[in-house]
């Protein structure tokens, strides 16, 4: 909402400079986001008269004047047609500056000395009127500065009025709030209206079919308006708070709109077949063409303003084409009504017409504001066109508009509230200042009434809040409650999480965060099956692009995507990490299934270029041991890694599922290169995505102390020559089943295939430690159970000693 | 002593003064003083020695022996220190050269903004708790007192999955889920990702929100703003100036802006304050009675307060990050300053 500082000023006398004012009403609720300074953009403009005109001796289209300015005159040739001896205008002085830079100079035409230039409205950057000089009012002071003789100068103040507060979006509404802070005086502009003999009731009619839509509508006729320009006052204050001017009559509906806040509308009568007003909801389907020429297709319960026969408005949002005012117009049909907010907001939103009617309307107006705006147009058209006003309103008002009484306060109930020991002659002050009427009920309480512009009040809790903003939020003293002792802390979602990201960032992982929705071809680039619980994304209905319209349902294309854009900058070494929600979709009418998930990559070489790295590439077994250590410190009771249903998006021979028990929490495995390749990423990437929510609901943070060992271990080392597609954990698995006691654990520290390792067989390095609780083991107790597990490997998996 | 003893005195020193390497000195040793060695024998011909003269004699041996003996663990000594001397010259490295270290990760700036925020009111009596992110219309709008065709709605721009299920557009639900499910005291924190359809340089269509919430009998505005104060104190240090000033939100009344001086030009004015001198920092209020109502709380038996703030904003301001989507470009480059 823009505020000219110039124009507040016609209601209330401020007399702060634009910044403290600017200060006051931010500290009042009424946040002034700018302020913006307006000041002429030319100098060296003064007013002159004209004293003498003579046609240019060598140029018919040229004439030589001579004007007064204070006590000089100055000789100026000009080449317009509009003006006559005696006529006050602008003149640019030898050394004034015009609008765009260009500075005045004393020169010569067809041979005549001019010593400057009259200028015209678009001249001097203050209008667009380029048709001749710009004639100024016969009262301006000759010889003054054209800037202060018209007090161009002027401060906007861009307030942002929050929705509650539909009664400061105007110029009164704002200079209401203004007398409030500053308790002063409210000047309201003149109501009163000069009537002509003729009875509006021989003129028209209006009637409301639908009042639930329209509880309120009120009507005036103008007769014999002659269409034209407004006056300067009216286009420089229509300007300054953004409004473009048009002419004289639909200017004036758009300066009272702007005054008090009342949207109003003005018909050209001829148009208005059956000389007739009547309201209602429009047919499904019908068709309108709306005042910015688009043709509107309307929904049924559009409330739409029409004549005997037709639509000519649509109510509180726009009007018509069909009628609209005219150069030739001669009698005008001026519209204030009251609208049910939700109906326009339904309007405009479905028909995308935000209009600053429709604006005001959706947040309420004042129901018993209509009629005064209503004669404040009509007396300011018929002042401004040379038009009279019929006499009478025509007031249809069959449904009330329910105002707010008598709503009770308590003081205690403020104190209370706002833990500031507020006097009751304070509340009793601050809510005069705001125009309510505050009436004892008995010790330290009241009844009050609010004016009917504030719709926002309704409640104690909203009296409450009109007194904490004008008492001072800065007098309210800061405390800490006096309130019940609860433990805060951390939840065990939070502590796993901040293990995870502990866990990954020591190992070099940079945690990213991707929004929530990608791209419905994201699924298509896994290659999830059509039976995948994954493609059961839920869509967004109005995404910004297609490429955020549905949620995703796995972290890892978000993961992937990030690799590709680093290697756009440049960057192929990558390991990361994010947590965040996947979103399965359940169908119709029911939120989605959500999962915490946490999801790792790694690409390119392990380590960044160091002297002491070689080039190492990264790979499968580096993101497992990330795995492993977050599965041990979250003590998960039976991890495994082991095949499980396969992900189509990992490379077949290099993926697992992660268990707890039977439990699936997550997978593991190299990207397939078909994804690769579609992401047209080259390297090889390793991805990892776990199920946090299985992992916080098994989560102990309780650890448990073993007693430590006081006797030492032996260990002995045996190589195995096993087939190829004999998994290390099935080795390791056939030594643990067969219960050994002084087995303490088993180590594989040596894979190796090549060399003189037949083909298609590998060599397994294990390492076996004993140990016994009570004492010291002799060799060969040692020898003996080793030689019982090494057997038992033998038998089981088909491997042979080298 | 005896001649004979100086002799061999005067010859172990000499051998000794001229050995270079440890066995040299290790033959010395056996030479003088091993079981065949010549201090040995010297002492074996002791028959030979006058009976008077015979104490002074094994005397005058025994302390040649310790002599030596000494004599060539200094010699010894000596030399291994020397030895050790060189090797530390040989093994000098280049310590300017990089360490072994595996880089250390990083935490996106927005969980470390979220972090420090749930510790300081960890220390409050907060805990944090979690609500859906895809949401019914009821518990992001309804009621939080924002009917159905009611301007406050334009305050969010939201994004819709069916006609009464969107994507929250602040964490402000999870305040009615919590409340609905439990009896005062009530004294949480709810972070999260949030979603608006807007996309600039200062919004991007998620991003991260904290909300709080403390329900409890006999709560004003006053403990509102102590709360906030110290917790911003705490944010952005001891001496930050910040106000309260009049706002609106639908779910609470009184509500507050809470702004604090500005963090780049304290105050003077500047692009990032928008010459104001100060910068919106969160939104609060007392909880609004019909929210209360609508959870099946008493209004006349508990007042509370609630403040939202957003992550990333906290995060530009502190890092003096300008554009919000770099956040989730996820370029290293960006990530890994922080």
């Amino acid at each position: 909402m823009q505020v000219s500082l110039k124009w507040l000023k016609d209601y209330v006398d401020v007399d702060l400079p634009p910044e403290e004012l600017a200060e006051r009403l931010t500290m009042a609720g009424l946040e002034v986001d700018s302020l913006r300074r307006i000041e002429p953009a030319f100098s060296g403009v003064t007013v002159a008269r004209i004293v003498s005109l003579r046609p240019h001796p060598q140029a018919d289209q040229l004439s030589l004047c001579e004007v007064a300015a204070g006590k000089a005159t100055f000789p100026v040739v000009c080449g317009a047609k509009n003006i006559r001896v005696g006529d006050i205008v602008p003149l640019a002085g030898v050394g004034a500056v015009l609008p765009g830079g260009d500075v005045i100079r004393s020169a010569r035409i067809r041979g005549e000395v001019s010593e400057g230039m009259l200028c015209s409205e678009a001249e001097l950057g203050i209008g667009a009127d380029v048709s001749g000089i710009m004639i100024l009012p016969s009262d301006l002071p000759v010889g003054k500065e054209l800037a202060d003789a018209l007090d161009l100068h002027d401060a906007v103040l861009d307030i942002g009025v929050t929705p509650n507060r539909s009664d400061c979006l105007s110029m009164v509404g704002v200079a209401r709030e203004v007398a409030a802070v500053m308790g002063k005086e409210l000047c309201n502009p003149p109501f009163h209206v000069a009537e002509n003999d003729e009875d509006i009731r021989g003129i028209t009619s209006v009637s409301i079919e639908d009042p639930d839509l329209c509880p309120r509508y009120t009507a005036r006729v103008i007769r014999n308006v002659r269409i034209g320009p407004s006056p300067f006052w009216m286009r420089r204050k229509l300007e300054a708070v953004g409004l473009r001017s048009i002419n004289n009559i639909v200017d004036v509906t758009n300066f009272v709109m702007m005054e008090l806040g009342q949207p109003l509308h003005a018909f050209d009568f001829r148009f208005l077949e059956q000389g007739r007003i009547v309201v209602r909801r429009s047919r499904a389907g019908e068709t309108f063409v709306s005042l910015d020429e688009k043709e509107r297709i309307l929904q049924a319960d559009t409330l739409m303003i029409c004549d005997g026969v037709k639509p000519v408005a649509i109510g509180g949002v726009m009007g018509g084409l069909n009628s609209e005012v005219k150069e030739d117009t001669e009698t005008i049909l001026l519209e204030s009504a009251y609208f049910d907010p939700a109906s326009i907001r339904r309007t405009s939103r479905r028909l995308s017409m935000g209009t600053d009617a429709a604006f005001r309307f959706e947040r309420g107006i004042d129901p018993e504001g209509v009629v005064r705006a209503l004669d404040r147009a009509a007396g300011l058209m018929a002042e401004l066109s040379g038009g009279t006003v019929c006499r009478g309103v025509i007031d249809q008002y069959p449904q009330t508009v329910a105002a707010v009484k008598d709503i009770p306060l308590r003081l205690k109930r403020i104190q209370d509230i706002l833990g500031a020991a507020v006097a009751e002659a304070d509340v009793v002050r601050i809510l005069g200042n705001l125009k309510m009427t505050v009436e004892p009920a008995g010790e330290g309480a009241f009844r009050v009434t609010p004016p009917t512009c504030r719709v926002d009040i309704a409640r104690e809790i909203d009296l409450i809040e009109e007194i904490a903003r004008m008492y001072g939020y800065d007098r309210v003293p800061a405390t800490l409650p006096a309130v019940s002792v609860i433990a805060g802390g951390v939840d065990g979602k939070s502590a796993v999480e901040a293990r995870v990201r502990e866990i990954m960032t020591g190992a070099g992982y940079q945690e990213v965060i991707n929004y929530s929705f990608v791209s419905p071809d994201a699924i298509d680039q896994l290659g999830l099956a059509e039976t995948d619980e994954r493609r059961q994304h839920v869509r967004i209905r109005n995404p910004l692009t297609e490429e955020q319209a549905v949620m995703r349902t796995t972290l890892v294309q978000s993961l992937l995507s990030n690799a590709r854009r680093n290697a756009d900058v440049g960057c192929f070494d990558l390991k990361i990490f994010e947590m965040g929600r996947t979103f399965i979709r359940q169908g119709e009418g029911k939120q989605p299934r959500e999962n915490n998930r946490a999801a790792f990559l790694i690409t390119g070489r392990r380590y960044e270029d160091r002297w002491h790295f070689q080039d190492l590439q990264s790979d499968f077994y580096d993101l497992k041991g990330c795995a492993e250590n977050i599965l041990d410190t979250l003590r998960v009771s039976a991890p495994s890694f082991r095949e499980s249903v396969p992900q189509p998006f990992l490379h077949p021979g290099k993926a697992c599922g992660l268990f707890d028990g039977e439990t699936q929490i997550g997978f593991l495995g190299e990207v397939h290169p078909d994804v690769m390749a579609r992401m047209d990423l080259t390297a090889t990437a390793v991805v990892c995505e776990l199920d946090m929510d299985l992992l916080v609901a098994n989560y102990s943070p309780k650890a448990v102390f073993h007693n430590l060992p006081r006797f030492p271990s032996s260990s002995r080392d045996v190589a195995f020559l096993v087939r190829r597609e004999v998994a290390a954990a099935e080795v390791l698995r056939s030594a643990a089943d067969f219960f050994e006691e002084l087995l303490e654990k088993v180590k594989i520290f040596d894979v190796y295939e090549t060399g003189n390792i037949p083909a298609g067989m590998k060599s397994l390095g294990m390492r076996f430690s004993y140990r016994s609780a009570d004492r010291t083991l002799t060799d060969d107790e040692v020898n003996e159970a080793h030689a019982r597990i090494v057997q038992r490997i033998v038998h089981a998996t088909g491997a042979s000693i080298r | 002593m005896t001649g004979e003893l100086e002799l061999l005195r005067d010859q172990a020193e000499a051998e000794l003064g001229k050995a270079g390497s440890e066995e040299e000195i290790q033959a010395i040793r056996t030479r003088y003083l091993g079981r065949k060695g010549l201090l040995t024998g010297l002492l074996r011909n002791i028959a030979h020695v006058a009976p008077e003269d015979r104490p002074g004699f094994g005397k005058e041996c025994n302390e040649l022996k310790e002599a030596i003996s000494s004599k060539v663990d200094q010699v010894l000594d000596r030399l291994v220190s020397s030895q050790r001397e060189q090797a530390i010259l040989r093994e000098q490295i280049d310590v300017t050269l990089p360490g072994r270290a595996v880089r250390q990760g990083r935490l996106h700036p927005v969980t470390q903004i979220r972090d420090e925020i749930c510790r300081i009111f960890a220390g409050l009596g907060f805990s944090v708790v979690e609500g859906p992110e895809i949401e019914l219309d009821y518990y992001n709008f309804e009621a939080l007192n924002i009917p159905k065709d009611h301007p406050a709605r334009d305050m969010q721009d939201t994004f819709y999955v069916e006609d009464n299920i969107v994507l929250r557009t602040h964490t402000s639900p999870v305040q009615v889920r919590i409340m609905e499910k439990t009896r005062p005291p009530v004294r949480i924190l709810s972070p999260g990702r949030v979603y608006r359809r807007d996309s600039d340089v200062s919004h991007t269509p998620m991003f991260h929100q904290i909300e709080g919430l403390l329900v409890d009998r006999g709560v004003s505005f006053g403990d509102l703003k102590g709360v906030l104060t110290v917790f911003l104190r705490q944010m952005f240090g001891d001496d930050t100036a910040l106000r309260f000033r009049p706002s609106f939100f639908p779910f609470t009344e009184p509500s507050a802006e809470v702004d604090i001086r500005c963090v780049m030009c304290s105050g003077r004015g500047c692009r990032v304050c928008g010459q104001s001198g100060w910068l919106e920092i969160l939104g609060s209020g007392m909880v609004d009675p019909e929210v209360f109502k609508n959870v099946g709380y008493d209004p006349e038996e508990f007042t509370g307060f609630a403040f939202g703030l957003g992550l990333e904003r906290i995060a530009m301001l502190k890092f003096g990050i300008s554009d919000i989507r770099l956040f989730f470009e996820n370029d290293l480059r960006f990530l890994e300053q922080f």
